[in-house]
């Protein structure tokens, strides 16, 4: 009972940092930071079905994810990437409808999935699709790269929990986790490509 | 005893590695194209799994390794894939030089080719699909140098590659469910269409190869190039893995119209577009887009010649892609952009350079006497006996790619009256696009040569081939 309410408690707070990262974020911290929390969200739901140690993996390598693009926009003079502002104001209540939307399906397609597939649990089914559904709408609504990365990390989170219950390979854990800390290498490598001359200049 | 996963996938990625971190001279293409050469050679040459006597010395290639519970396992049948994946990075390494590509293409082109080839070794081979996709981002340095903000194109490919990678392997899971229950239509659609996604982003297939053109127009002409040869390449090999694998999806009649289908709008969309682009780097990639349509196409045979067709269309694939981004990666070096406009009169400048382009371009288009004849008309041949229409929407894609190469054509001999001509192109340039041309008039004329590459292929494939 405990586990099935703490499983529902993350579930709640991966809608959370999701719907941070989507609408309120003016700021990357807040961004980066949301991100670090839906990964303790997705160690939890992970572990419902894979030893606890893969989940840790899992979790390790998320929070080095988000060190790796927080270490590298720090690095960066904050110029045209701060130009997609975000407030309710502007664009955020689209975004927050869409949100809503993703909840929505995700409210309406858990109890079916948990028919098709029995034994996954409703929690697993709703914190994977919320982050899949909440990872697409962002790469729809942004072109900014911090946030494809960051969406496309949502998306990848969301899968691993869902692929989690349905395959408990070591090598395919450790194949997602290479590909997660890969897109966030990729990430930083893409943010700093570009901004190399202006920081020669400035020294 | 050796062990054929440690040879093919092991020693080219370490050696990748090693060349990134501690030769960053001259001499690594060198290097690099002569560790794949040597491996092409001992797949073509040893048997994987036979024990091979030479003198007193007894010699075998052992094919699996187990790897965190898992196994990578190459057979005797992958020898001649393995000679051919890694003959023709070897001509894309040794021309590394010549484009004047940074040198950590060769280094991170290694590490690529290393993880495409293990994609072909995992068991079970779905899990090809991560290989996949960590292979699309070691390309992504090399597609956008350190100095260069990175375009839509780059991210859109991300995006697209990041985005295949779940439904491929979902698919592979309901596959499985499938089997299971094959008389359950719902889940059966719920697969099928799982996997067309996934394979519809991998390969950009209609209208998800956006990303195409714009990485062609932004990216290093010869780094797309190789782009465009490797995933497509090893994606069509994953692909034909799963249609071995799954007898539902062999047999199926709306999957292969589907493929078709999805072929047909390929191959005649790339080569209308191609005829219509301005850009001749754009051009590259919507010729790359009409030539993984007729590979799609390919695939999507109703007939035992699926597996000789497909492989027989990859390899001039290989060598068309390798000599066109050659040749304009030189051109680039001359002019600011490769738009039509800048590149006027060229042909009196760089003579051998415009002539590989436009050879690469009518061999891509078909063009009798040049490498991409033989395979075209063996398709041709196979599709004409199933459809007509479908053959009518190839010719007319392959109608665009001529024009576009009659257009290119123009606009390179454009030059101003009294212009003399001189070869500008290097020693090494000369050769490398020499030796290519002169390979894409070998495989036109005499496509037997392939013969001895392609006639064991189809024991890869078990059922695709009955």
């Amino acid at each position: 009972m405990l586990t099935e309410i703490v499983s529902w408690v993350a579930v709640g707070l991966i809608f959370v940092t999701a719907t941070t990262m989507l609408i309120i974020n003016r700021d990357w911290r807040i961004s980066l930071g949301a991100l670090a929390l839906q990964y303790t969200a997705v160690f939890w739901l992970v572990t419902l079905h894979l030893p606890f140690v893969m989940g840790s993996a899992k979790l390790i390598t998320g929070w080095m994810v988000v060190a790796t693009m927080g270490m590298t926009r720090l690095g960066i003079s904050t110029t045209d990437d701060d130009a997609e502002e975000f407030s309710l104001l502007h664009g955020g209540w689209y975004r927050l409808i869409l949100m809503s939307i993703v909840a929505l399906v995700t409210f309406g397609a858990t109890t079916r999935i948990e028919t098709i597939i029995p034994g996954m649990g409703l929690p697993v089914i709703a914190g994977g699709i919320l982050l899949i559904g909440a990872g697409v709408v962002h790469l729809g609504v942004t072109s900014d790269l911090l946030r494809v990365i960051l969406a496309l990390l949502t998306v990848l989170s969301g899968f691993e929990i869902l692929y989690a219950a349905v395959e408990s390979s070591m090598l395919v854990a450790g194949f997602l986790s290479v590909v997660s800390l890969g897109m966030g290498l990729v990430g930083s490598y893409l943010l700093l490509a570009g901004s190399s001359p202006s920081e020669t200049e400035s020294e | 005893m050796m062990n054929a996963p440690i040879l093919w996938i092991a020693v080219p990625f370490i050696t990748g590695v090693l060349l990134l971190f501690f030769l960053r001279e001259r001499i690594s293409p060198l290097i690099a194209g002569s560790v794949v050469t040597i491996l092409a050679l001992i797949a073509l040459f040893i048997p994987i799994d036979t024990a091979l006597l030479l003198g007193s010395i007894s010699l075998k290639i052992s094919p699996s390794i187990q790897f965190f519970g898992r196994s990578f396992f190459l057979s005797t049948a992958d020898g001649p894939l393995l000679a051919i994946i890694y003959g023709l990075a070897a001509i894309w390494f040794f021309g590394t030089e010549a484009s004047g590509t940074a040198n950590r293409f060769v280094s991170l082109g290694l590490m690529i080719v290393a993880l495409l080839t293990a994609s072909i070794a995992v068991q079970p081979f779905l899990f090809a699909a991560l290989l996949i996709e960590m292979a699309a981002m070691l390309v992504i340095p090399l597609l956008v140098p350190i100095y260069q903000k990175p375009g839509r194109g780059v991210i859109r490919f991300l995006i697209y590659q990041t985005l295949a990678m779940p439904f491929i392997l979902f698919s592979g899971w309901m596959l499985a469910g499938v089997e299971a229950s094959p008389g359950d239509i719902n889940i059966t659609i719920q697969a099928g269409t799982m996997l067309g996604l996934g394979f519809a982003f991998l390969l950009g297939v209609f209208p998800l190869y956006n990303w195409i053109p714009m990485l062609a127009e932004e990216a290093p002409p010869y780094v797309t190039g190789f782009l465009l040869w490797v995933l497509p390449t090893f994606t069509i090999i994953f692909g034909l893995g799963f249609l071995d694998r799954y007898t539902w999806l062999r047999t199926s009649p709306q999957l292969s119209g589907a493929i078709q289908f999805a072929g047909i709008f390929m191959v005649a969309s790339g080569g209308i577009f191609a005829a219509l682009q301005k850009h001749i780097g754009r051009m590259m990639g919507y010729a790359a887009i009409a030539e993984t349509g007729l590979l799609v196409l390919a695939i999507g045979l109703r007939s035992t010649e699926i597996v000789n067709v497909t492989f027989l269309m990859l390899i001039p694939r290989g060598l068309e892609l390798a000599v066109w981004a050659l040749a304009l990666s030189i051109i680039k070096r001359e002019v600011y952009s490769l738009q039509f406009n800048e590149l006027q009169g060229l042909a009196r400048k760089y003579p051998l350079a415009v002539t590989a382009i436009i050879l690469a371009q009518l061999s891509m288009a078909g063009f009798p006497l040049l490498a991409g004849f033989p395979p075209r008309l063996a398709l041709w041949q196979e599709l004409a006996g199933q459809s007509l229409m479908t053959s009518f929407w190839v010719f007319i894609g392959m109608l665009g790619l001529l024009a576009a190469s009659t257009r290119t054509l123009a606009v390179f001999v454009m030059a101003r009256e009294n212009t003399a001509w001189k070869l500008t192109e290097s020693w090494l340039q000369m050769t490398m696009l020499g030796l290519g041309v002169i390979g894409l008039f070998i495989l036109g004329m005499f496509p037997q040569v392939l013969q001895p590459f392609i006639v064991n292929l189809p024991a890869l494939f078990i059922h695709l081939g009955r």
